[in-house]
């Protein structure tokens, strides 16, 4: 039965791609498509379930495709499915399939009612690769559709400021947790010397084995798969993005961020728990992150005066104590948390707007004009400090913003100096330069040959930090994204023996993408005029398929899924030494920023209010 | 501080601000009423020129949007070569036809609004905005919170500044993030101090606060709104505007501090060219000029047709056996109803009046804290009626309630109760059903309880309130009831009033959905207290001595007709004597048939009924869908309203409205001087007007004027909501209540003589405004010539209507059951 794990992969994958065809208008059709690939979904998972359960539920394990091999490296696709898998395949095809019938007819007649069931799937697509993957890289995957479908979903009301502002902002919050997963492969790669499979970690000994004098590692491991798991479940210090992420149509926000996006962190670390287990210090820390969360989002819960942040906040802190309960080794509570939790917060955001109706009729007939809580019996002075913290949620908000962009924009505008021409006239025969070194290394000591993956690294974060704080002009942005994939390939270049297939796999997607994307920059600024980055500019309320071509571009260039590039990516790392953390981090923080650029590119260009229709607009605060 | 040069009169400018910004009441008392309530003391066009251009608003359908209703012919040419006619002169027909069709204009001018603090973007590059709406809104919803918080606002009575300032003077951290801002704010300042800070060049002033309150007109306006009627909140706050402005331009202060430490200019002396005046008059230009032919085109298009129709005479026969009487609501929903009602039986006869039945008091429920209005808004009653001997038990929902989300009872519930919700779930979305999430008009008194409606001691009385009124307070009422709408003999055995009220689940929205003569309520108290007093025997010796002599054997019975169900209960039935209970039993299934029916004519405009099946199962279908979670449109309210005629039922009893028309019932004959009418006219203005206009502005500007889609919609402090958790408030209706509504201006059709009408609408000039503004459109039909006379620029001129027949159709269920959208008026007897 083990084949058959990859056709709960593949159903969604149909259903996207039928529903990719449907026109607009066919509102029944949409949503039948998308009731029918769930649907099926959840009686196969249902009968498959039972079948596995029956048959004695041995752990399976497929391994699927093999996308890329070479003598010392193998990226391939592969299927688990445990009790876990099982547990999350259950909670999710149930969830979406009743929000699927729900919103069929909660949508209708809303402009976007097509673009709402592609992402759906997408999103469902994503989702359950990332539940039965077996390895990191298969994974990765599903956690980037998650990424991105979760964008598409927040700022499903793309003609509105506030959805595109807080959609930028939880990406970039993604895009912390994406960088942790890989700087987790990257050092897993040299510590098993292969792309692990979750399988092999549940063997104890090869595991104990592989970390014995490995415990820095081990431990950086972990911390970062920590990292990923817990922006992914909004866990502290990422926990503001959760509410803000309710900007989209109720049913989304409840099935998405309520209940299954929000606890794949908790997945993610129940799915390694094999790796860390015998990390004491790790568990510690997971218990402590978990706890703090816990007591400081109740808190913050318990001050909202906004129905769904309350809802989110409360999830958030039960979110906290699955991490415990993972951590303790609780394993089978953990799970069962994990489904109560998502029931019941999908059901109370789908049935928040009767809270008006219930709690006014509850006030009108129970009114206490002062209810006194436990907090009253604080001494004042605590009580107001604890209220005002809580209210402005421990600045968790701004924090982000203070200590980790600010900075950033801060270098970027260091860097105004760089204009097109400069970039172009000296970034240009620079790279030659560098290129013919990659070809001619003998004619450069080896001392400084070590020197130079530093320096041509720093370049390219240069360009993107430039691409990131640009206010002006959007092609420049791109281009510079571009380019600074360009100077990572040519930095890695000098690492190690220099492999061209490599390095064209890895830029193969980025030149392809990057020459379309400039291009529909190209056309839109002919036909528009002014698509500076300074302001939203909303053009895809007139120009929705140039918008949509974009996106796909900027898929390409950012590395998703869609083209070889996403593979070079992880082979990029592999050629990364396990002694060379300070290029690792500044590989990886120029991944994040290039994610956050490009995505600012396109948030600027084509979504928010459109600036040529005002009267047509929504005010930019609501 | 000295301000005695100054040109900025901080009060004049506060009162001013507060009458431009929305005047919504929170939700639970959602009363309908003119979105530009402030520009009404202008002419109609004047005032959406003027609003466009200052606010930004959108005021009208677009250009493009009004040629393609030409193209579809829904826009008539004949109408639009009389309105060029009218507007521009006869010879300019062919010019502006030509302008209005094919022209191409240019884009109107950014609006003025905002303009000043754009500068801030411009010349310091700060998004002011960004940095204080997100902590300003959290801090306003927090204060005025209705019971959403756990843990409530730790200061409470002593106003919003006071609370604040004692929370910053014992606090170890702040609300700001500099110090400049705190001190300032525990040293009370005044608005023009900090505007010197801020703004500096006091000629601006003025145009600031605006920029800064329209950039959040929901919140300011929600403030607004509680300081003025603080009631509306069941928990009362003390909150003001001017604390609101106050402490924005702390927290503006406080975000500029952050960006450029302690020492910046203030807006003023960066500004290189001052903004035009937000209120210097706004010019005339030739699209607004095309638009308002449009608009008027589009509007008489339709009028002219129902117009047609009225003006043919028919006459009927009177009813010899009168089997019932049915007394309804104005409301446009209850025009297809009568219609079956009389079309099954056509010995009965239907009235239209205002749904409070011309009683006013406040309700207490049996063991609620608080009263509730049943009457218009504006009428302050002096007398409660109250509740006693309910049965019905609430029911609790652990879904709903708070207890959820505290850390360990939620580790509890989620593992519990979370799985129940899955089950739940699933239970609703297959079979829905009511449940205690409901909002149900059947919920608002208990059908079995008792009223306190008889005074027998004027001492009764509680919060100054007489409890139940006394047999001439009755009298009056009842009396003032009959004569209006014409009911002053041949009574049938059994007189139904019925109010009305609605269901529905999962709508924030649900009190735009009942009664607007009753506040935003059901009118079920007011059916029944009315059909006491027309009961009582001492009440009827007084009526008979007033004119209006009522059989013995003729009982009125209280009802309630639930809008979204179609569905009706009767109170009271058991007073009933034997013989009447015998009609009523007939009367009750022929209702039942008229509710079928109803429903059928109902399901047309939704998708997820087939209007083919045959009535009963169409009603059930929509009984289903009135209580489903997912359903964001148990029903349309009044979307489509367009007329409100006033006058006997002979005049639209052949006619098919489309459900398009409030009726008030009158009968001039008895009112030949028109004494009556005033009291009718009074309030068509602002309740059928105002529901028109909130539903023609939310039409066409749904963004700005109307709430945008509901979907999004997050409740904000159980008084508002928003979309997503840091939006400003959104005010108006949401777009699945007004996309099928065609924006024109309410046609009032009075049956009187002009003369008469003319007199009575100018007796009070906030009556008169309306009509001469053109805020509502007003003809006369003389009743008994049929002639009809359209006032403009203050007096009747004849009109001659363009279409001279309208078409005739024996039977309108064909056309129901294959049209979804507006139907034209059709002759159906």
């Amino acid at each position: 039965m083990t084949f058959l794990l990859q056709f709960f992969i593949l159903l969604p994958i149909l259903g996207f791609a039928i529903s990719l065809i449907i026109p607009d208008k066919k509102e029944d059709l949409l949503s039948w498509g998308a009731f029918t690939t769930v649907g099926l979904h959840l009686l196969a998972a249902t009968v498959f379930v039972v079948y596995w359960l029956l048959q004695g539920h041995e752990t399976l394990n497929l391994k699927d495709i093999v996308i890329y091999q070479t003598t010392d490296y193998s990226f391939f696709i592969d299927f688990y499915f445990d009790k876990i898998t099982m547990v999350y395949l259950m909670v999710g095809a149930i969830l979406t399939f009743l929000v699927t019938i729900y919103s069929r007819y909660y949508m209708h007649r809303e402009g976007g009612y097509k673009r709402f069931f592609n992402t759906i799937l997408f999103f469902y697509i994503g989702y359950n690769i990332a539940i039965f993957s077996g390895n990191l890289e298969t994974l990765f995957i599903g956690w980037e559709i998650l990424g991105i479908s979760s964008f598409l979903l927040i700022a499903f009301y793309r003609d509105r400021y506030l959805p595109v502002k807080n959609a930028v902002k939880v990406f970039s919050i993604y895009r912390i947790g994406d960088v942790g997963l890989i700087l987790a492969m990257w050092m897993s790669h040299h510590l098993w010397h292969e792309n692990i499979t979750f399988l092999k970690l549940t063997n104890y000994e090869l595991v104990s084995e592989h970390l014995q004098g490995h415990t820095v590692i081990g431990v950086f491991i972990s911390l970062m798969i920590l990292l990923s798991a817990a922006a992914k479940s909004a866990q502290l210090p990422f926990s503001s993005w959760l509410p803000r992420a309710m900007e989209g149509p109720t049913p989304s926000s409840a099935i998405f961020y309520g209940s299954l996006s929000v606890h794949l962190g908790v997945f993610l670390l129940l799915r390694t728990y094999p790796f860390w287990e015998h990390q004491l210090s790790v568990r510690i820390v997971i218990i402590v992150l978990g706890l703090l969360t816990s007591l400081i989002t109740t808190f913050i819960a318990r001050v909202q005066s906004s129905v769904k942040s309350q809802i989110a906040y409360a999830s958030i802190s039960q979110i906290g104590l699955i991490f415990i309960e993972v951590a303790a080794g609780f394993e089978k509570l953990a799970l069962f948390h994990f489904a109560g939790n998502a029931f019941l917060r999908t059901y109370q955001l789908l049935v928040s707007p009767s809270v008006v109706s219930y709690l006014i009729r509850e006030q009108f007939y129970n009114f206490v004009p002062r209810v006194k809580t436990i907090e009253d019996s604080l001494p004042k002075k605590i009580e107001y400090t604890f209220y005002m913290l809580a209210l402005k949620e421990w600045n968790l908000d701004s924090l982000m913003y203070r200590y980790l962009w600010n900075p950033l924009k801060w270098v970027g505008r260091r860097l105004d100096f760089l204009t097109l021409e400069r970039v172009i006239y000296f970034g240009i025969p620079a790279y030659l330069v560098g290129l013919f070194i990659v070809y001619n290394q003998d004619l450069v000591s080896p001392e400084i040959e070590r020197y130079l993956p530093y320096l041509f690294s720093l370049i390219a974060l240069f360009m993107v930090l430039k691409a990131f704080t640009e206010r002006r002009q959007a092609r420049m942005s791109w281009l510079l994204v571009v380019m600074n994939h360009f100077w990572i390939a040519l930095a890695i270049s000098f690492n190690e023996h220099f492999s061209f297939s490599d390095v064209h796999l890895y830029l193969s997607g980025v030149a392809v993408a990057g020459v379309l994307g400039f291009e529909c920059l190209r056309w839109l600024k002919k036909q528009e005029g002014n698509i500076d980055l300074d302001q939203f500019h909303g053009h895809s309320y007139k120009h929705s398929k140039v918008a949509f071509v974009f996106l796909i571009a900027c898929l390409g260039v950012s590395g998703f899924p869609i083209t070889p590039t996403f593979v070079g990516e992880d082979l990029i790392f592999t050629h990364i030494h396990e002694d060379q953390p300070w290029l690792a981090l500044i590989v990886s923080l120029s991944f994040i920023i290039d994610g956050l650029s490009i995505i600012r590119v396109y948030a600027r260009v084509f979504l928010g209010p459109h600036v040529k229709s005002i009267y047509e607009m929504a005010y930019r605060s609501s | 501080m000295n301000h005695n040069n100054s040109t900025f009169d901080e009060h004049e400018v506060l009162h001013e601000l507060k009458h431009f910004l929305p005047a919504q009441s929170p939700l639970k008392d959602f009363i309908h009423h003119n979105t530009l309530h402030a520009f009404q003391n202008l002419k109609f066009h004047d005032a959406l020129r003027r609003a466009s251009e200052i606010l930004g608003y959108k005021v009208t359908l677009s250009l493009d949007e009004f040629r393609s209703l030409y193209q579809e012919k829904r826009i008539r040419e004949d109408v639009l070569n009389r309105v060029i006619a009218k507007w521009q002169g006869a010879e300019k027909v062919e010019e502006w036809k030509e302008k209005v069709l094919f022209k191409k204009f240019e884009s109107p001018a950014l609006p003025r609004i905002g303009s000043l603090r754009s500068n801030w973007k411009r010349h310091y590059q700060i998004d002011l905005d960004s940095m204080v709406h997100p902590l300003l809104f959290r801090i306003l919803c927090s204060f005025m919170d209705q019971g959403i918080s756990i843990w409530n606002f730790p200061v409470a009575n002593t106003g919003f500044l006071n609370s604040l300032m004692e929370m910053e003077k014992s606090s170890f951290t702040s609300f700001f993030k500099t110090k400049r801002a705190r001190t300032l704010l525990l040293q009370n300042p005044d608005i023009a101090s900090l505007l010197k800070i801020v703004v500096g060049d006091e000629s601006v002033y003025k145009q600031y606060l605006f920029d800064q309150q329209f950039a959040h007109q929901g919140w300011a306006g929600i403030v607004s709104t509680v300081e003025d009627v603080p009631q509306t909140l069941l928990d009362r706050k003390q909150i003001t505007i001017k604390e609101l402005v106050i402490f924005e331009l702390l927290l503006e202060i406080d975000a500029l501090d952050l960006q450029f430490g302690p020492n910046w200019s203030p807006l003023g002396s960066s500004m290189t060219n001052k903004p035009v005046d937000l209120f210097d008059a706004v010019p005339v230009t030739e699209l607004q000029e095309a638009i308002s032919i449009w608009q008027e085109t589009f509007e008489w298009s339709y009028y002219d047709e129902v117009l047609a129709g009225l003006q043919k005479k028919t006459e009927f026969k009177p009813i010899a056996n009168k089997t019932f009487q049915s007394i309804f609501c104005i409301d446009d929903r209850e025009c297809s109803l009568r219609r079956y009602l009389e079309k099954i039986d056509p010995s009965c006869e239907t009235y239209g009046t205002p749904g409070f039945f011309t009683v006013e008091f406040y309700f207490q429920p049996e063991d609620g804290k608080f009263y509730t209005k049943l009457c218009p808004w504006p009428v302050t009653p002096k007398y409660l009626i109250k509740e006693v001997g309910s049965t019905s038990k609430r029911e609790k929902d652990l879904h709903l309630s708070k207890q959820s989300h505290g850390l360990f009872r939620g580790w509890l519930i989620s593992q519990t109760l979370g799985f129940w919700a899955a089950l739940r779930l699933f239970i609703n979305i297959f079979r829905p059903a009511m449940g205690p999430a409901t909002a149900s008009s059947f919920k608002h008194m208990d059908k079995f309880s008792k009223l306190t409606i008889e005074n027998h001691d004027p001492n009764d009385r509680e919060n100054d309130l007489q409890v139940g009124f006394n047999i001439e307070e009755m009298a009056n009422r009842a009396e003032a009831l009959l004569k209006s709408i014409g009911l002053i003999k041949d009574f049938a055995p059994v007189v139904y009033l019925i109010g009305h009220g609605s269901s529905s689940v999962n709508n924030p929205h649900y009190a735009a959905y009942d009664c607007g003569a009753c506040s935003g309520r059901a009118g079920s108290v007011n059916s029944r207290v009315m059909c006491h007093f027309i009961n009582h025997p001492e009440v009827r010796k007084i009526l008979a001595q007033r004119g209006v002599p009522i059989p013995a054997e003729t009982q009125f019975v209280g009802g309630l007709h639930d809008t979204t169900r179609d569905e009706v209960v009767f109170f009271d039935e058991s007073s009933l004597s034997s013989v009447n209970a015998g009609h009523h039993k007939r009367n009750e299934a022929i209702i039942e048939q008229a509710l079928d029916l109803n429903a059928k004519e109902r399901s047309r405009r939704f998708v997820s009924v087939n209007t083919h099946n045959d009535p009963v199962s169409i009603h059930e279908a929509i009984r289903i869908r009135s209580v489903s979670l997912f359903e964001p449109r148990p029903e349309l309210n009044h979307a489509t309203n367009a007329l409100c005629i006033v006058g006997r039922r002979s005049l639209t009893k052949r006619l098919f409205l489309d459900r398009r028309s409030f009726m008030n019932s009158y009968d001039y004959a008895i009112d030949p001087e028109g004494k009556l009418l005033l009291g009718i006219v009074r309030p068509l203005g602002p309740v059928c007007g105002g529901i028109n206009l909130e539903y023609f502005f939310s039409r066409v500007d749904n963004q700005k004027l109307g709430a945008g889609t509901k979907l999004p919609h997050n409740v904000m402090g159980l008084f508002g909501v928003a979309n997503g958790i840091d939006g400003d408030l959104r005010p108006g209706l949401p777009s699945q209540m007004i996309e099928v509504h065609d924006p024109i201006r309410l046609m009032i059709i009075i049956e009187h003589r002009p003369d008469v009408v003319l007199k009575v609408i100018q007796l009070q000039p906030e009556t008169y405004e309306w009509f001469i503004n053109e805020w509502v459109h007003l003809v006369v039909i003389h009743p008994e010539t049929h002639e009809l006379f359209h006032f403009h620029d203050g007096m009747f001129t004849p009109y001659q209507t363009l279409q001279k027949e309208i078409e005739h159709i024996s039977d309108i269920t064909p056309v129901l059951e294959t049209h979804e959208d507006n139907l034209p008026v059709y002759e159906i007897a």
